[in-house]
């Protein structure tokens, strides 16, 4: 069974951001994998190691984001791939998702994997889409796999506690819900042997891709409050002393 | 302009959200002399449409096949293409249910159209709709807006708009109309099978006055002790963002959010928590929330009453020790 995995890497959750335009200013931050596509990536291995065939972990952005390929390599997948652009942030979600979809109609995968959403843009589409494009059956919010065959049969998250069984075709694009596994850490042995893996280079041009966006994001901006915030300072003690004052006979919710 | 709400009903049961967004079409409608109309679809749902009829919409569209009885996502798009194609809506307005995450962005796509998902808002500057959404979990809000032709679809954050502000009809009731649709079964490649829950909770969160909620400031199991702590002394229950249960520190049916439980507590002490929308959207209904986190800029704070900027860890047993001494 031949997995992609679609992986994105975002300002780590810590960085403070800087806004820049539509973007942010990238210097000075740090980039990690995208939570949401380390579930993802942690079951396309799992997968692979029950039912054979190789991973392959496939990322679009700058040059910096073949670390996170790397890390994909490291925890054990087989081979990259690398769709170099620069400005990747300025790509609509049709336009990310025709990118990806091009390198993805070069390979032979019986599955393809996404995370559910971003920690950056979270337009959450890019999955969706890419079945779309494929003409794959897909589904979303994924919380087990089980393989049958040339099917599957999946447990799909759906709101407010409710979870649905559907039977789905192979090959097929599956968004996969976060918590569905525990994510493993790469290994030493692990990171050596990512050393020796392969990370193919493509660039939208080198695809023959050309897009069109559907939307702009104009500008980005730290959102007006909805609220007044009261906030209570001093030491721990005296702060927490003011709340309880506060919630007590203020609030009057204690 | 021609507004159209694609409302969402399961087994007969509106999704709730539908209305939300109903009122965020009639909002748009009003400053931008559009019309509105409601669409449902499924299977033995004529009932629905007569009642989104009494809503302020020129027509309700009904669109009904054996096929679409259970939402499939190849099905509900082979259909609301159909509709879309004839109807000519200029914009199609969705509410951002898990449902509509599976299928609208492919809808819009199969009609070479672009989705603006998950919006909290609108403004109309000069004849141009933007739509306002959250990026970087919250720490950004981001205007957007449609480069080329209609149709464009947007989705709106449950939440985003009051569903009691939804306005009925002038006249009793408008239209319902019929719009027949083709659907292959060979088209539909998914087969959904049953539905259920997990094991019913033991805790019913909804139900509790005040809850003391973790994320992922708390760092690590074994400091949950002095969340449980500080949730005793205060007589509250203990909740937790969707990390805490993805790491299996807290049980599932402890989560709040999009994902979890929707609550209203009175009081909604949220420790550790940025504010990420999916934990956001169950909780903002809370009467009074207090946020304790280092980061002075974490989104939690914009919805907060009473905000500590500090280390949960020195925070919580201060709380805690304050707690228990105002109850003497």
């Amino acid at each position: 069974m031949n997995i992609l995995v679609c992986i994105k890497q975002v300002p780590a959750k810590d960085a403070p951001l800087a806004i820049a335009g539509n973007w942010i200013k990238e210097s000075d931050i740090g980039f990690e994998m995208n939570e949401p596509d380390s579930y993802a990536l942690e079951e396309a291995l799992r997968l692979k190691e029950k039912h054979g065939g190789e991973v392959i972990a496939l990322s679009l952005g700058p040059e910096r984001v073949k670390q996170t390929i790397k890390e994909a390599l490291a925890k054990g997948a087989d081979r990259g791939i690398h769709i170099a652009d620069d400005n990747f942030a300025q790509l609509d979600p049709l336009g990310t998702a025709k990118v990806i979809a091009a390198a993805i109609a070069k390979e032979k995968v019986d599955l393809v994997l996404t995370g559910l959403q971003s920690d950056d843009h979270g337009f959450g589409q890019t999955g969706v889409l890419l079945a779309a494009l494929l003409n794959l059956p897909h589904a979303t919010l994924i919380m087990q796999i089980d393989v049958q065959e040339a099917k599957m049969k999946l447990k799909r998250e759906l709101e407010a506690g409710w979870f649905q069984w559907i039977e789905c075709p192979l090959p097929a694009v599956l968004t996969i819900q976060s918590g569905i596994n525990k994510v493993r850490y790469a290994t030493l042995k692990g990171i050596m042997a990512a050393k020796k893996k392969e990370i193919a280079a493509l660039t939208r041009e080198s695809l023959g891709v050309t897009v069109e966006p559907t939307q702009k994001i104009e500008k980005i901006y730290v959102p007006t409050k909805s609220k007044k915030t009261e906030f209570l300072t001093g030491t721990p003690k005296e702060a927490a002393a003011k709340l309880v004052e506060k919630l007590k006979f203020e609030a009057r919710v204690i | 302009m021609k507004i159209l709400v694609i409302a969402e009903q399961r087994q007969g049961k509106w999704n709730n959200t539908s209305f939300e967004t109903l009122v965020a079409a009639q909002q748009i409608a009003a400053v931008s002399s559009a019309t509105v109309s409601a669409l449902v679809i499924g299977k033995g749902v004529a009932s629905l449409a007569a009642e989104l009829a009494t809503k302020n919409v020129a027509e309700v569209l009904l669109v009904e096949n054996d096929l679409l009885d259970s939402y499939t996502p190849d099905g509900y798009c082979a259909a609301l293409k159909q509709v879309i194609e004839s109807a000519k809506p200029d914009l199609v307005l969705f509410p951002h249910t898990y449902q509509v995450r599976d299928f609208a962005p492919k809808l819009a796509a199969m009609l070479g159209k672009g989705m603006v998902g998950d919006c909290v808002g609108f403004r109309s500057e000069g004849g141009k709709l933007v739509f306002v959404r959250q990026m970087f979990q919250g720490k950004t809000a981001a205007d957007v807006t449609f480069t080329g032709t209609a149709p464009w679809f947007v989705s709106f954050q449950s939440g985003a708009f009051r569903a009691d502000q939804l306005a009925g009809h002038p006249g009793g009731k408008a239209p319902v109309n019929v719009v027949a649709v083709s659907v292959n079964a060979a088209d539909i490649r998914t087969k959904p099978l049953d539905l259920f829950k997990e094991a019913k909770s033991a805790v019913d969160l909804t139900q509790a006055p005040l809850i003391v909620s973790i994320g992922r400031g708390i760092k690590a199991p074994e400091n949950i002790a002095q969340a449980e702590a500080l949730a005793k002394a205060m007589g509250a229950e203990l909740a937790a963002s969707r990390p805490i249960c993805d790491e299996g520190w807290l049980p599932m049916e402890r989560q709040i959010g999009s994902s979890g439980q929707t609550v209203a507590p009175k009081l909604y002490l949220a420790l550790g928590i940025s504010g990420a929308i999916q934990h956001v959207v169950g909780m903002k209904g809370a009467r009074t929330i207090v946020a304790v986190n280092k980061d002075q800029n974490a989104p939690i704070f914009e919805i907060a009453d009473y905000g500590i900027v500090a280390d949960i860890f020195e925070i919580m047993p201060a709380l805690t020790e304050e707690l228990q001494k105002a109850k003497g």
